[in-house]
């Protein structure tokens, strides 16, 4: 085309033009294509972020409610899934270790005492911001039984680094006869 | 000519001796949390330093390099004398006074909140009273480049803007509009209670607002780089730009849609819906259509200047290429940075992809390779495009120039890999150590120290772009020939008016902005309950 400078400066105009509209084109349908991809998986598997606008006061947290200490940790719901309570606070995780079963439907309730934190459980796509004022809530299901970690991944003071807490997937029926005893399971590190 | 030499020169140094500064306590970062190190005893001070370095890197340096780049770019496209220089100089100086009244209190450990605040935290009222000091100083550049656009405007009817002039004033108000949400987190609900005012708030509510800021923020860093993609690197290395139409209709669509997106930072937030959620999802995917153009159209101005050389062939052209001018290295440096960092951006924004990542090393990689590596080394090029024309002197270091990218992309490469690799593995960010002892930690030490060695070839990178600057105020004095930029193969001789204003651009940009955090705003303000008490660090006063 370098040489075609000089020549009829209309028809490169148009040349150069057609070939522009001709890729972008393809990069519209291309990124058209992803986000058709995103809804397809949104709806079809149900994936999507945590979302739910719910408020609760942090400053009661322990004196009533769904997140007093001894209501935390993994409870079994009637309809047998699992609900996981949890409260982030500076510089820890409410339980430390974490014990839900393989294979059934887990629902976690995460809230903050104090500053943002965030959690993870390493190996999995569960992944969560836990902010005071609010409470996050989504559900997910382990394949199989291991030991993950879950760091907290926001910055939230000085001992930011040290929060870490962990996470035992365990047998279902290993996890129904830890259930059968206690009303809120949690685990030994 | 550029008559405000002082004005620009000022600038751009100021922005590389604290990038200089910044860059040492980035790489003091990676090798104290690494296996090379012990366990730091007082973690805070690697917290006052990821602060500082983040102030300095992502608020600090680039302004000061779009401003710098924005003076310069305004007399040398519109060929006129600055209007308004006292006030740039008045925006200087408040930038200077807003960094030392935010880095001093950080350094006392009384801020170690990060560069993105983090509230209900809340620390010394100085850090935030001095961000926002250099946020308005580089306000008053904003105004100063619609002023100056609209005076060569009434000077030249109808007469098509000058690309590069379009660009940065498209730059300078995507700027003015996106520091408005951090600007409102800070005036409305920070600095009330850093100064006692009162002690509750609403952290939800602060980082939507903060979401606003940050967003487009990356894309205000990543201007100066695109200016010079469209209008320094096809001049250097001998081509043509392909197409003046699609490099404004790229600024424009950077303008409109880089700012309704930011709540894809907030996929894993519980005070968003999955609604606003989504639709931001989807608008992240429409802001790499003018990125998908750019790579095209430049691409397709490289390929001018090599047939212009003499290349031949599908591939065989690229042969021709001017390999070892400084421009032609640091381009296709930038494109291989922004090809995988670009990557890495679409998992970032992909509504379900992004759980895998978020927070994790993997971020703390991306920004880094898009900013640090595709936006950062074209700061270099254009400094260094720049410099004869500032100083009147030759540029002769070509080859320490050449090793001087070099280096930066081959550190870049080396810090951000590990990063996004241990990220899928799911190691958080911002940690001060990390127990290398911990069972699933164990194997994630020799990443650590591959960043820490990258980060070292980085270090020695930025040295060495400093002595070249430094070395070319001592050079031989040269006739340089009057600065030019790239000429269209095709320049415009009338436009649409669409294209030859940013009137329409702005308007759809604060349109969007309304329609897309309109509603989560208005509903987490009316979120009584969601006030909660801030927790002060540095020592309560």
């Amino acid at each position: 085309m370098a040489q075609s400078f000089s020549a009829n400066s209309h028809d490169t105009a148009a040349l150069t033009a057609r070939i522009e509209k001709r890729w972008a084109f393809l990069m519209v349908s291309i990124i058209a294509l992803l986000v058709a991809i995103m809804i397809f998986t949104g709806l079809h598997w149900a994936m999507m972020p945590p979302s739910r606008v719910e408020t609760i006061d942090p400053s009661t947290l322990h004196v009533s409610g769904e997140f007093v200490e001894s209501n935390l940790g993994s409870a079994v719901e009637p309809n047998g899934s699992v609900t996981v309570r949890i409260v982030g606070q500076q510089y820890s995780f409410t339980p430390q270790c974490i014990v839900v079963p393989s294979k059934t439907p887990i629902t976690f309730r995460v809230t903050s005492a104090d500053v943002i934190h965030g959690m993870l459980i390493t190996g999995t796509n569960i992944n969560s911001m836990v902010e005071p004022g609010y409470i996050s809530t989504f559900k997910t299901e382990f394949e199989r039984a291991g030991d993950h970690l879950m760091p907290c991944h926001e910055y939230c003071g000085v001992g930011h680094e040290a929060m870490w807490a962990n996470v035992k997937v365990v047998d279902k029926d290993v996890f129904s006869k830890m259930a059968a005893n206690t009303r809120r399971l949690t685990c030994d590190l | 000519m550029i008559s405000n030499r002082r004005l620009v020169l000022a600038h751009f140094w100021l922005a590389f001796a604290v990038f200089g500064l910044a860059i040492l306590l980035g790489e003091w970062q990676m090798f104290i949390r690494s296996p090379l190190h012990g366990w730091l005893h007082n973690p805070d001070l690697y917290y006052r330093s990821v602060t500082a370095h983040g102030t300095v890197m992502g608020y600090v340096f680039p302004t000061l390099v779009a401003m710098g780049f924005g003076y310069a770019i305004c007399e040398l496209s519109l060929d006129q004398p600055l209007i308004g220089r006292r006030w740039a100089w008045v925006g200087y100086a408040m930038i200077i006074v807003g960094s030392v009244a935010a880095v001093v209190p950080v350094a006392l450990g009384l801020d170690s909140v990060l560069y993105t605040f983090y509230p209900p935290m809340i620390g010394n009222a100085f850090y935030y009273i001095g961000v926002v000091l250099v946020v308005v100083g580089s306000w008053v550049w904003v105004v100063l480049m619609g002023v100056n656009l609209n005076a060569w405007k009434r000077a030249h009817p109808g007469a098509p803007v000058p690309l590069p002039m379009f660009a940065n004033v498209a730059a300078a108000y995507l700027w003015g509009w996106t520091a408005v949400g951090a600007a409102l987190e800070l005036l409305f609900q920070i600095l009330p209670v850093a100064l006692g005012f009162s002690n509750t708030i609403n952290a939800g509510l602060s980082r939507v607002l903060f979401s606003w800021t940050l967003h487009a923020i990356v894309y205000f860093w990543l201007m100066p780089a695109y200016i010079a993609f469209y209008t320094i690197v096809p001049r250097a290395i001998g081509g043509r730009l392909y197409s003046d139409t699609m490099a404004r209709v790229s600024f424009a669509l950077f303008l409109v849609f880089s700012m309704p997106i930011g709540i894809h930072h907030l996929f894993a937030d519980p005070q968003v819906g999955s609604g606003f959620k989504f639709i931001h999802s989807v608008f992240t995917a429409m802001v790499t259509i003018p990125t998908l153009l750019t790579v095209f159209t430049i691409c397709a101005s490289v390929e001018i200047a090599a047939r212009l050389r003499g290349g031949k062939g599908v591939f065989g052209w690229l042969k021709a290429l001017p390999w070892d001018n400084p421009q032609m290295l640091a381009l296709a440096f930038s494109f291989v940075m922004l090809g995988f960092g670009g990557a890495g951006g679409l998992i970032n924004m992909s509504y379900q992809l992004d759980s895998t990542v978020h927070n994790t090393q993997w971020i703390t990689g991306h920004f880094h390779l898009i900013f640090g590596g595709a936006v950062v080394i074209m700061y270099f090029a254009i400094a260094y495009d720049l410099w004869p024309h500032l100083t009147g002197r030759a540029m002769q270091d070509l080859s320490l120039i050449r090793t001087q990218l070099w280096l930066w992309f081959v550190g870049m490469i080396v810090t951000t890999f590990p990063w996004h690799y241990v990220g899928i593995l799911g190691m958080p960010r911002r940690m001060a150590y990390f127990d290398y002892s911990a069972p699933g930690l164990s194997g994630e030490g020799i990443t650590v120290i591959m960043s820490t060695v990258g980060g070292a070839l980085l270090v020695v990178s930025a040295l060495l772009f400093l002595l070249i600057l430094y070395r070319n105020h001592s050079a031989s004095r040269a006739e340089t020939t009057p600065f030019t930029f790239s000429r269209a193969i095709h320049e415009p001789t009338s436009l649409p008016l669409a294209l030859n204003g940013l009137g329409l651009w702005v308007g759809l940009m604060i349109a969007l902005t309304i329609t897309n955090y309109g509603y989560p705003i208005a509903q987490l303000i009316g979120l009584h309950d969601a006030q909660v008490p801030a927790v002060f660090i540095g020592g309560k006063r």
